[in-house]
Order: C-alpha cells, then structure tokens, then sequence
C-alpha cells in the first residue's frame, strides 16, 4: 500500500463526516420530545429553573449556532458533556465500547466459521440434501429479525434448559482486572479459566443471535463463488495432479473462493453496528448499541452525535479493510 | 528423423490402449455421443498426434483416459488399458495416485490452468509431495523445493531460484506454458497428454514449446499425445497420427505417410488447409459443410455431406480398413487412387 493511497483514503473520510454530522443534527433536531422535559419528569421544577438547565445546555441558542459549536469542538475532539451522565461524552462512549467490540468480533468470528464451511459444503453437494438445507437455513437468517431470534434463543437456552445467562455480560463473582477490557480475553490472560467460561456463556446467545443474519448471507455468497471457482481451469488441472480432494478443495478452491466472502464480510461487519442496538437491548448487554438506544430516547443529542460519527468512521474503515483483505487474498491485484 | 518407429514399437506392447471408447454428454437436445467407438494405442516412447477440428472429439478421448470428463458427461462403454491397468475400474484413491505420476496432463491455457492464488512454488512442490516417494523423509519439503527448482531450469525459466517464489500472472505467456509443463513433468510421468500446448501461444515461441516437449520426451522416456487442430504441428513433432472426425477415428498412420499421400477425404481436406511454400500464390481450399450434430448418428459415412468423393454406398457404417503397413482409413474408397 502506498502513502499517497493512504492519504486519499483519510481524505475520503472527511465529506462523509461531515455529512453524517448534518444529518445527524437535523433529524435529532427535527425529533419531538425535549431533553430538559425529559431529565424534569419527575421533579416539580418551575419554568425558571427549567429555563435555566437549557441555558445550562447550550439548548437555548438557534440550531445553527449549536452545530456550529459542535462541529467546532468536534475538530479538536471535544464532543460535550453528555446531558444525563454530566460527564463528557467521550468517556461514556469509551467505557461502553469494548462490551460492543468483544460483542462484534464474537458475531463476525462465528458468522465466519459457520458460512465459510457450510457454503464450501453446499457448492460441492450443489442441489443436494444438504445445499437445500442450507439454503432454508440462509432464507430463515435472513428473515427472522433479531430480536425474535434472540428472544426465542433466552426462552430456549436460558429460561427452559437453564443452561446460559439470561443477560449480562459478566458474572459479579468474576472481578477480572482489566487489559483489553474484552472480558474472554482478560480472563484467558489472568489466568482465570472459570471467568472465561463465564464470560462465554454470556457472549454466546447475544453473539449467535447478532451473527445469524450475517452468516446467511455470507453463506450464500461463498456457495456462488466456490460453484464459480469449481468450474475452472485450475481446479480440472490440480485433478490431473493428482492431489487429494481435500487439497483441491481447501486450498486450490478455497483460497480463490474466499475472496468474495472476505470483502463481503468485512464491508457486512458495519451493518452488525445497527445490529448491536436491537441485541444488546434483547440481552441487557452493556456495550455501545443500548447506550446509544436509550440516549435517542432520552434526547441525549450529544451522545448520539458522537456514536453515529464513530459509526461512520468504523464504516469508512472497515471498507478500507475490505479492500486491503481483497488484496492480501488476491495476489494479481494491487492497490 | 520420426519415420521408423511406427514399425518398431508395433513389436511391443502398447502403453495405452483404448478400444471402443463411447463417451456421452446427455443435453436437451438429447444424448451427445462426442466420442463413439474409438479404438487407439500408444506405444512406450512414441509421439502420437492426435488432429481434429474442435468438436471432433479429441479432447473428450484423453479427458477419458484420464478419468476427468467434465459432468454431465461420462465414459458409456469401451475398455482404457494403461500399463495392464483397466482404467475404467479405478477406485477414486488409485486415480488420484495415477494422475500426475503415471499420466500427466498439459492444457490449452497455462493462464487459466495455473491457480492464480497460488505461488509456482506450491503449484510444482504440492505434485512431489503427493505423489514422489524417493523424497527423503526428513526435509521432505526442502528436496520438493530443489526438485521443483530444478524443474523450472529444466524447462528454461531463468533463474529459477528467485522466480520460484512468483505468482503465474508475473510470467509471460510463454514462460507459464514451460511452468506448466514443468508441473505436468516433475514426477517422470510415463505418458503426458499435451491438449493444444500451442494455440494460446505466439507463433514464434510455439516452435519453441513443442521443442522443449520433444527433448523432454526423449529426455525422460516418455509416450506424448499431442492434441492439436493444427496439422502443421502434428507433421513436425510427432510419430504417427490419428485424425479425427465427429467424434470417430478418420484415419491413422505414420505421421509423414499419412501427410505425403493421404488417404480419407477429411485428411486430404486438411492437408489442402496447408499453404505450401512452393505455391504461395495456390489458393487454400476451405472444406465446405459443417461437422454434424453428433445426436443419433450411424447408418451412414459421418463425412457424407461434405465429402467430394461420395457414393451410394457411403450410407452405412463405415469400417476402418487397413491401407497399408500400420495405415488404416474409415472409407469405402480409401484403396482407391483418388485425385
């Protein structure tokens, strides 16, 4: 990869923030509902006391001025105080986060080591027992919206069987110091395999219930590249090898076969953000996706101006990272 | 330099021997017999041209023998024998230990039979590996890796030492031809199968390719069928010839015999397809027609329709007579001195 290339990249971040950041201010302007009503509900303020809390705000100047400020402080990234937690932004996000991408990766690594296999079984049995299944299966991934699946996978495992958490994330019992604050891994490094285990059960059901979707399409996809790669040359060549099946498949076919499915994922990781609002609500599970669901109700519009850039910008960059995938698999192209 | 052997190696047993070879490719249209009774063989060292328009059936034949005729297709009757193997009982596990050992195979494009994804290191090493016993057990890979090396200078790829490690699309399109052929050789095979070596080549580096297959055949000992559309080809480089026609053996024999007094109308059609350096100015006569569906045919003399030399009786199976000492011809009329 070149400098000159990385540095466009960056520079094609910049217009998509900026527009992400209008659209952003205009809708949560443009919504209902007024944050200092909400914070007030329950206590008997008077009007001067709640005119006050706005001044406090900032909420009391016109629109443009405030996204004038925002934009402002954003470059120097400052993005406020967050209106319910009087604490900046910045930190609520930051303490949210690895829940979110220990989450994440659980979703994508599993989405992975269903759909790479079972896509690579379908092509090879295409129109057989088991491509059918698969097909089915794929149709229902992408069907059944998320939080049925996830529900229906609490009553399942964790409420009839009894054999998962319901929600959460950690057991209180397990008090692991942090290091990369992604709880299966601290636990592995400090040596506590009974947090881990914890930890696990937790991330399982959120994780499968966020990567179901995923994995069928990703299915899909890699079935339609492994029956395109089957069909060529090299594949007929390698027979004539005389090498084994197995070879043949996983190496020869495979190693061109996962290109498509590799970009695809890594492009496909981003809508796992939206994805992670609906599941970390179903599951109770503390990361960044309840966060910023909860703040939309509450009108926090600091908080949700800064985890939707943070969105875009983890977008951007996994698009980056497709794109840099698809030339490590794919030795004829170079960026 | 090529004449004498034909008589020579009819004295011994054949390398390769199909009889009655029917391979079928069922289509909507209805069931394609591609390949329909060929009987050929091989004798141990000799260069067998295999010529024929595309269609004819060529490709199909040797994909047959070594047991990868693409699906839907599949081998409906006849009998492979290979160095007194029955091809046509192989279980999957002895097949895979026949190819690239025994039987090795070359295609038209070195560009799409090479993988793309992976180095010429691992496409020459992963063939020792599987197949080469004498590699010794410890630093298994390391030998692979100086005998594929020493493949590619076989072959005539300059420094092959740093080149090695390249992916295919870094080498010419003659250079992935020799790689590919390097590949098809390394483990000695006893017959190589080279399907249209030259077709997807420049004409000046053609010669050059079928030179190399030429010194390596010598080299290594080993039976070549060239497969090719080109009778030019086929009159420089091989023993003997079999052209082919809709699917059917047309007419066989030694390769400068059967070019210097052809004996079946399709051969003589083909060889008028020739310029010749002595007439430049002769015009090149196209044979008129076109092959035949190969959908329900027999009865009748598959050239027929295109044939100048026609009679009645050319509505019937045809026979392959002998013609001569090792020359045979599927036609009526082949005893004939036709002009």
């Amino acid at each position: 990869m070149k400098p000159l290339a990385l540095i466009g990249r960056i520079a094609q971040l910049l217009p998509v923030l900026l527009g992400v950041s209008v659209i952003v201010f205009v809708m949560m302007a443009l919504t209902p509902g007024d944050p200092v009503e909400i914070m007030l509900a329950d206590q008997q303020a008077t009007p001067e006391q709640a005119q006050a809390l706005r001044h406090d705000m900032g909420l009391d100047r016109p629109a443009l001025e405030r996204f004038g400020i925002f934009i402002g402080n954003a470059l120097t990234g400052n993005f406020g105080l967050s209106f319910f937690h009087r604490r900046p932004v910045f930190d609520v996000i930051a303490e949210r986060l690895p829940a979110t991408i220990e989450l994440t990766l659980a979703a994508l690594l599993l989405a992975l080591a269903i759909s790479i296999p079972l896509g690579v079984v379908a092509a090879v049995k295409k129109n057989r027992l088991v491509d059918r299944l698969a097909a089915i299966g794929s149709l229902f991934g992408v069907s059944l919206p998320g939080f049925w699946f996830g529900i229906i996978l609490i009553i399942l495992f964790a409420v009839q069987m009894r054999w998962l958490p319901v929600s959460g994330r950690m057991d209180f019992a397990c008090e692991v110091a942090p290091i990369t604050r992604l709880m299966t891994i601290d636990s592995l490094l400090r040596g506590r395999p009974d947090c881990f285990a914890d930890a696990l059960s937790h991330l399982i059901l959120p994780a499968l219930t966020l990567a179901l979707p995923m994995a069928a399409v990703l299915t899909r996809v890699q079935r339609a590249a492994m029956l395109e790669v089957l069909r060529s040359d090299y594949i007929v060549f390698a027979q004539a090898k005389g090498l084994s099946r197995r070879r043949i498949l996983w190496r020869h076919a495979l190693k061109n076969a996962l290109v498509p499915t590799v970009t695809v994922a890594a492009i496909e990781t981003g809508s796992l953000l939206g994805g992670n609002m609906v599941v970390e609500t179903v599951f109770g599970w503390p990361g960044l996706g309840r966060l910023v669901v909860e703040s939309i109700f509450v009108r926090n519009y600091p908080l949700v101006q800064a985890a939707v850039l943070l969105y875009a910008v983890t977008y951007v960059l996994l698009n980056f990272v497709a794109d840099i995938l698809y030339t490590l698999l794919n030795p004829r192209v170079r960026l | 330099m090529h004449s004498t052997r034909s008589s020579v190696t009819e004295m011994t047993a054949p390398l390769l021997s199909i009889r009655n070879l029917k391979t079928c490719f069922p289509t909507r249209a209805g069931l394609v017999t591609a390949v329909d009774g060929v009987d050929l063989d091989l004798y141990p060292g000799e260069c067998l041209g295999i010529v024929g328009e595309s269609g004819s059936g060529k490709s199909v034949t040797f994909a047959s023998v070594i047991g990868l005729v693409r699906s839907p297709g599949y081998v409906a009757e006849g009998t492979i024998r290979f160095d007194g193997t029955d091809l046509r009982n192989l279980e999957a596990e002895q097949w895979r230990q026949l190819r690239g050992r025994d039987i090795a195979m070359t295609m038209q494009d070195a560009l799409t039979a090479l993988n793309p994804a992976l180095t010429v290191a691992e496409q020459i090493e992963e063939v020792l590996l599987a197949h080469a016993t004498d590699l010794p057990r410890k630093g298994r890979w390391e030998a692979a890796r100086a005998r594929a090396v020493e493949m590619l200078r076989l072959v005539g790829i300059p420094a092959p030492d740093k080149r090695i490690d390249d992916y295919p699309h870094q080498f010419s399109g003659g250079m992935r031809q020799r790689i590919m052929i390097a590949i098809a050789l390394s483990c000695r095979p006893k017959l190589l199968i080279a399907d249209e070596p030259t077709t997807a080549l420049d004409v000046t580096i053609q010669a050059q390719v079928l030179d190399l297959i030429g010194d390596l055949r010598r080299e290594l000992g080993m039976s070549v069928v060239l497969i090719t559309h080109d009778l030019g080809v086929v009159a420089e480089h091989t023993d003997r010839v079999a052209v082919m026609y809709a699917g059917q053996v047309v007419e066989i024999g030694p390769t400068q015999e059967l070019i210097s007094q052809p004996k079946h109308p399709y051969t003589r059609g083909l060889i008028g397809l020739i310029p010749r350096l002595s007439d430049l100015d002769a015009p090149i006569k196209p044979i008129e027609g076109q092959v035949p569906e190969l959908i329900g045919l027999g009865g009748i003399c598959r050239f027929h329709d295109r044939c100048d030399y026609r009679l009645p009786q050319c509505r019937s199976d045809i026979p392959m007579v002998a013609v001569g000492p090792g020359r045979q011809a599927r036609c009526i009329r082949a005893k004939e001195n036709l002009s």
